[in-house]
């Protein structure tokens, strides 16, 4: 390195000669220490990777999903424009809210009638096959959404009928009647606007402005018959 | 001066030439690129098919030779179906809901964009709104009379919607299948495309949304009102958009093309409204557990259950 000095030195005071010309003497194994060691000095996080989730704990592993799962609600409940669910989304909110709906929707079948309500496999058909019609038809018409994170934002967002569906069992333990009728209908619609609120501010800026009713309204379609099953369920 | 002439408008003469010449310009298909595209429709008098000349020759033609058709296992092709905005959609719809003679949907709305977007929904909001406004009247019929037992009749929604995707889907494509069939024995006739069918027929549907929601008020011939006034509209705007295809077919085999069409509509209109809104009192009976007193701890419930309103 002494004699690329002195060479450099030796450029500038000297008479010009041409550039780099002091380069070729110099060799590269003897002057120019390229010796070291080429690893990433970072020992935290290779303690991290070190320990895989193979290994954890069962408890452990599942609460990591559910707290997931129940950070998604909280967004769900209190709708801001984030995108905690585009983000990492997940499919288990969407099935436990589908099969808790599911279960509580279904007749007991003690009358023996043809024409009841929905079966078990009716409400699951319906939820799942409207929310993958709805996001291939978000999709088709040009929305720039994952398949899945659409999928996971309509699922969470039935969380507030969910919770509609339970009131109005409750509700419904009292007896019916016309009172009763319109506590469940007031609760059942401020749910329907709270899904349709929550789901708009999850979806509403994937599609350019002259398409968002577009995309909107098949939503509003689903969440309607949704909601038309709970208010109709009679035990 | 002959890249002029091409942009420039053309007379009568000319169109009726450029017509004869090319027998499918008036459809779209994926056809060459090169093929020019000038859509004329040429007036016959006053009365159906208005006297537009559109140019749209070297658009299209730049379009398609920029861009290869996409394939029809690939995503982009249908997503050229779903190509349309918010107001077109409710274009489409007001054109379908007001038709007058002379005014051909296909021409003037769709404009050979036809879209899968507006048959597809609306279909679908009919399956649903005709399932919600039919276990409705159940609803109010229990209530002016409590023997009717009332229950969420949740098949009807499966019923519904069989019905209605079939009759939407399947008879644009016998209708389809025939015209093209009619067209191998005359080569002057402007055919639509099955999509273009479908979209007549799916709109021409959305009439009868607001229709089904006006039957919950249970007056009789208030009903049967409306749903002749929705069969009149959508018949009549079938019937304007389909003439001009038709006419050129001998009179026998357009009357009764046109009179099945409108007889199917009336069919769907008649068995909708039969099937969802009939009458109640005599079907809905109390069930036999009503009857039996071998189990008194059942007896009550139940009728306390059919007695009082939802």
């Amino acid at each position: 390195m002494a004699e690329a000095e002195e060479s450099s030195g030796e450029l500038e005071t000297a008479t010009p000669r041409p550039l780099f010309a002091g380069l070729s003497d110099i060799s590269i194994s003897q002057d120019i220490p390229i010796e070291g060691e080429i690893t990433i000095p970072m020992q935290g996080r290779a303690r991290e990777l070190d320990r895989s989730t193979l290994n954890e704990s069962v408890r452990h592993t599942i609460m990591r999903d559910l707290k997931a799962v129940g950070k998604k609600f909280m967004h769900v409940l209190y709708p801001r424009r984030s995108n905690v669910l585009l983000r990492d989304w997940d499919l288990w909110g969407p099935l436990i809210l589908c099969v808790t709906l599911a279960l509580m929707l279904q007749k007991g079948s003690v009358d023996g009638e043809k024409d009841g309500g929905p079966q078990f496999a009716e409400v699951f058909v319906i939820v799942w096959f409207g929310a993958v019609t709805i996001t291939l038809n978000s999709k088709l018409l040009g929305g720039n959404i994952s398949f899945f994170q659409s999928l996971c934002v309509l699922g969470y967002c039935i969380l507030p009928l969910t919770v509609a569906m339970l009131i109005c069992r409750l509700v419904l333990l009292a007896g019916q009647g016309p009172i009763n009728f319109m506590i469940r209908l007031f609760v059942v619609v401020v749910m329907f606007i709270w899904s349709v609120v929550a789901s708009t501010a999850f979806l509403a800026d994937s599609h350019p402005p002259n398409r968002k009713a577009l995309a909107v309204y098949p939503v509003f379609l689903f969440y309607f018959v949704i909601s038309w099953m709970i208010l109709t369920f009679t035990p | 001066m002959a890249a002029a002439d091409v942009l420039a408008f053309h007379e009568f003469e000319e169109a009726t030439t450029l017509l004869a010449e090319t027998p499918d310009a008036a459809t779209t298909s994926q056809r060459d690129a090169l093929t020019s595209r000038e859509h004329v429709a040429v007036a016959v008098g006053s009365g159906y098919g208005a006297p537009e000349v559109e140019d749209e020759g070297d658009k299209t033609a730049l379009l398609q030779e920029e861009k290869p058709q996409p394939r029809f296992w690939t995503f982009d092709y249908y997503q050229s179906f779903f190509d349309v905005d918010t107001s077109q959609v409710l274009d489409r719809i007001k054109g379908s809901l007001l038709p007058h003679p002379g005014y051909n949907f296909v021409r003037h709305h769709l404009r050979n964009r036809p879209d899968l977007y507006g048959p597809f929904w609306i279909c679908a909001t009919l399956a649903f709104v005709l399932a919600v406004t039919g276990n409705l009247t159940l609803v109010l019929a229990q209530r002016r009379d409590s023997s009717i037992h009332y229950s969420p009749q949740f098949h009807k929604v499966t019923v519904a919607g069989i019905t209605i995707y079939c009759y939407a889907w399947l008879v644009p494509l016998a209708l389809w299948g025939f015209l093209r069939w009619r067209q191998g024995t005359r080569e002057h006739m402007e055919l639509y495309t099955f999509l273009e069918t479908v979209c007549v027929y799916g709109y021409s549907l959305s009439v009868f949304v607001p229709t089904v929601i006006l039957w919950l008020i249970p007056v009789e011939w208030l009903q049967w009102l409306f749903g002749a006034l929705a069969l009149a509209l959508s018949a009549a705007g079938l019937v304007f958009t389909l003439w001009p295809v038709v006419r050129e077919d001998t009179r026998l085999v357009a009357a009764a093309l046109l009179s099945i069409v409108v007889l199917l509509h009336a069919l769907l209109a008649l068995g909708c409204k039969l099937y969802f809104f009939q009458p109640l009192p005599l079907e809905h009976v109390i069930p036999a557990p009503q009857a039996t007193p071998l189990s008194p701890s059942i007896l009550p419930p139940t009728s306390a259950r059919s007695m009082t309103t939802l």
